[in-house]
C-alpha cells in the first residue's frame, strides 16, 4: 500500500554529532542512520568525522574506521569487501549499492541509511526474511522431468551465454529496495532480484519444468507490478539489468498464449 | 511472545531522483490530470454540437487567460503522455533497457511532448 510518509516512531530524529578526530587535517563528514533495538527511542542521524589519511578508500572502509576509532556499537552487515557476498548492500547518497566498491568520491557529507522501506533490526542491518522467502518461492534449482543422463546435463556455449548477465547476481537486495513497486507492494511483488532470478531458471537450456515455472509467477501482484521504472537497472552494484528480465518474462507470458 | 518492534527504514525521503524515477511517477500522475482537461475537451464538442451561439459562448469561456493556461497544459499533458505510452511500447517489446537507450528515450519524450505543444499552438491559436 502506497504510505508516502514514514510512521512516527519509524522517523529519524536528530543524533549525536561524534567529536572529530583529534590532530586530523583531511577528514570526511558521515551521517548515519543509526537505531538501537534495546531502547524505546526513535532512529536518529548520527555524524561521524572520518580521518582519511588513516583511512581505506572506500565507504565500507569509512565505516570501519568509525567502528573501530569512534563508537563500536555501530552495527553493519560486511565480509567480502570486494563486491561479490553482497552483505553491505545498503543507501549511500540517495542510492543502493554496496558501500565496499563504492569510493568515497567528492568532498561534501556521506549519508547512509539502511535499504530502504525495510524493517530494521538495528542501525543499518535491514530484516531481510521477506525477501528471502520470496526468492525461495521461485524455487531456484534445476529441475527435470527426463531421467538424468549418466554424466552431467550438458549445455551448449551458446546457450551457456544466455546466462551472462543473470548469474552475476549476488542477492544484495539493492534492486528490490531500490524500487517503489516493492515499497508499496512488497508482500505480494516479487521485486527486481527475485525476477531476475526466476527469469535465469527460465531460460536455462538444461531447465525442464518453464511452463510451471510461468504458471508460478503468472499473477497481477507477482510480476505485473514492474512498471519499468528502472531504479533496479540503475542501483545494481554488479551492472546486471533486472527490468529486462522482467520485461523478458512478459515477453515470454504474451508468447506462450498466442503461440 | 509479540514481535519486536522494527522500524521501516526511509525510502521516498531519501531516495535521489532519476530521470526515469520521476517520469515514471509523473506519467501516472499526468494520466489522472488527463480527466479533467478531457472535461473542458468535450464540454467544446458538446457546445460545437448544439449550435453556433452555444460554441460561441463557451470559446467566450475558453478566451479567459486562467483557462488558456490550463488548456495549454492539457495540450502539453495529451502529448506527454502519448509520448509516454509509446515509450512503455517500446520497453515492453524487450528494446531500450541499456543505460543510455533508457535515458536518451525518456528525454526524447520531454522534448517531443513540448515541441508538439509549441507547434499545435502556434498554428492553430497565436498564428
Amino acid at each position: 500500500m502506497v504510505e508516502l510518509l514514514l510512521d512516527k516512531k519509524s522517523r529519524p530524529g536528530k543524533g549525536k554529532v561524534w567529536p572529530r578526530p583529534g590532530g586530523a587535517t583531511n577528514v570526511r563528514e558521515y551521517r548515519v542512520y543509526r537505531y538501537d533495538p534495546d531502547t524505546e527511542a526513535n532512529p536518529r542521524i548520527d555524524t561521524y568525522f572520518v580521518d582519511l589519511d588513516d583511512c581505506g578508500p572506500m565507504v565500507l572502509d569509512g565505516l570501519l574506521w568509525i567502528k573501530n576509532n569512534i563508537d563500536p556499537t555501530l552495527t553493519l552487515r560486511r565480509s567480502c569487501r570486494e563486491g561479490i557476498c553482497g552483505s553491505c548492500a545498503m543507501n549511500i547518497d540517495g542510492a543502493n549499492t554496496l558501500a565496499c566498491t563504492r569510493g568515497m568520491d567528492g568532498d561534501g557529507p556521506i549519508s547512509i541509511y539502511p535499504l530502504p522501506h525495510m524493517p530494521v533490526v538495528k542501525d543499518l542491518v535491514p530484516d531481510l526474511t521477506t525477501f528471502y522467502a520470496q526468492h525461495k518461492s521461485i524455487e531456484p534449482w534445476l529441475q527435470t522431468k527426463t531421467e538424468a543422463p549418466g554424466t552431467e546435463w550438458i549445455q551448449s556455449r551458446d546457450d551457456r551465454a544466455r546466462l551472462d548477465g543473470l548469474y552475476e547476481c549476488i542477492l544484495c537486495a539493492c534492486c528490490s529496495t531500490s524500487c517503489p513497486s516493492y515499497w508499496w507492494n512488497g508482500e505480494k511483488y516479487l521485486g527486481p532480484a527475485t525476477l531476475l532470478q526466476a527469469y535465469r531458471w527460465l531460460i536455462d537450456s538444461r531447465d525442464q519444468n518453464t511452463s510451471e515455472r510461468l504458471d508460478n509467477i503468472e499473477d497481477p501482484f507477482k510480476l505485473y507490478r514492474c512498471h519499468t521504472i528502472m531504479n533496479c537497472a540503475q542501483v545494481c552494484p554488479k551492472g546486471l539489468n533486472p527490468a529486462k528480465a522482467i520485461a523478458e518474462i512478459k515477453k515470454m507470458m504474451v508468447e506462450r498464449k498466442v503461440a | 511472545m509479540a514481535e519486536k518492534f522494527k522500524p521501516l527504514s526511509p525510502h521516498l525521503q531519501i531516495w535521489r531522483p532519476t530521470l526515469t524515477y520521476v517520469l515514471s511517477i509523473t506519467h501516472r500522475i499526468l494520466g489522472g490530470a488527463l480527466y479533467f482537461g478531457s472535461v473542458l475537451f468535450i464540454l467544446w464538442l458538446g457546445a460545437a454540437a448544439l449550435g453556433q451561439d452555444q460554441l460561441a459562448a463557451i470559446n467566450g469561456f475558453y478566451a479567459f487567460p486562467l483557462i488558456q493556461i490550463g488548456l495549454f497544459l492539457y495540450t502539453w499533458v495529451l502529448f506527454h503522455h502519448l509520448a509516454g505510452g509509446i515509450k512503455h511500447l517500446i520497453w515492453d517489446t524487450g528494446l531500450g533497457f541499456g543505460k543510455a537507450e533508457r535515458e536518451a528515450i525518456s528525454l526524447a519524450t520531454l522534448i517531443f511532448s513540448v515541441l508538439a505543444t509549441l507547434v499545435v499552438w502556434a498554428v492553430f491559436v497565436w498564428f
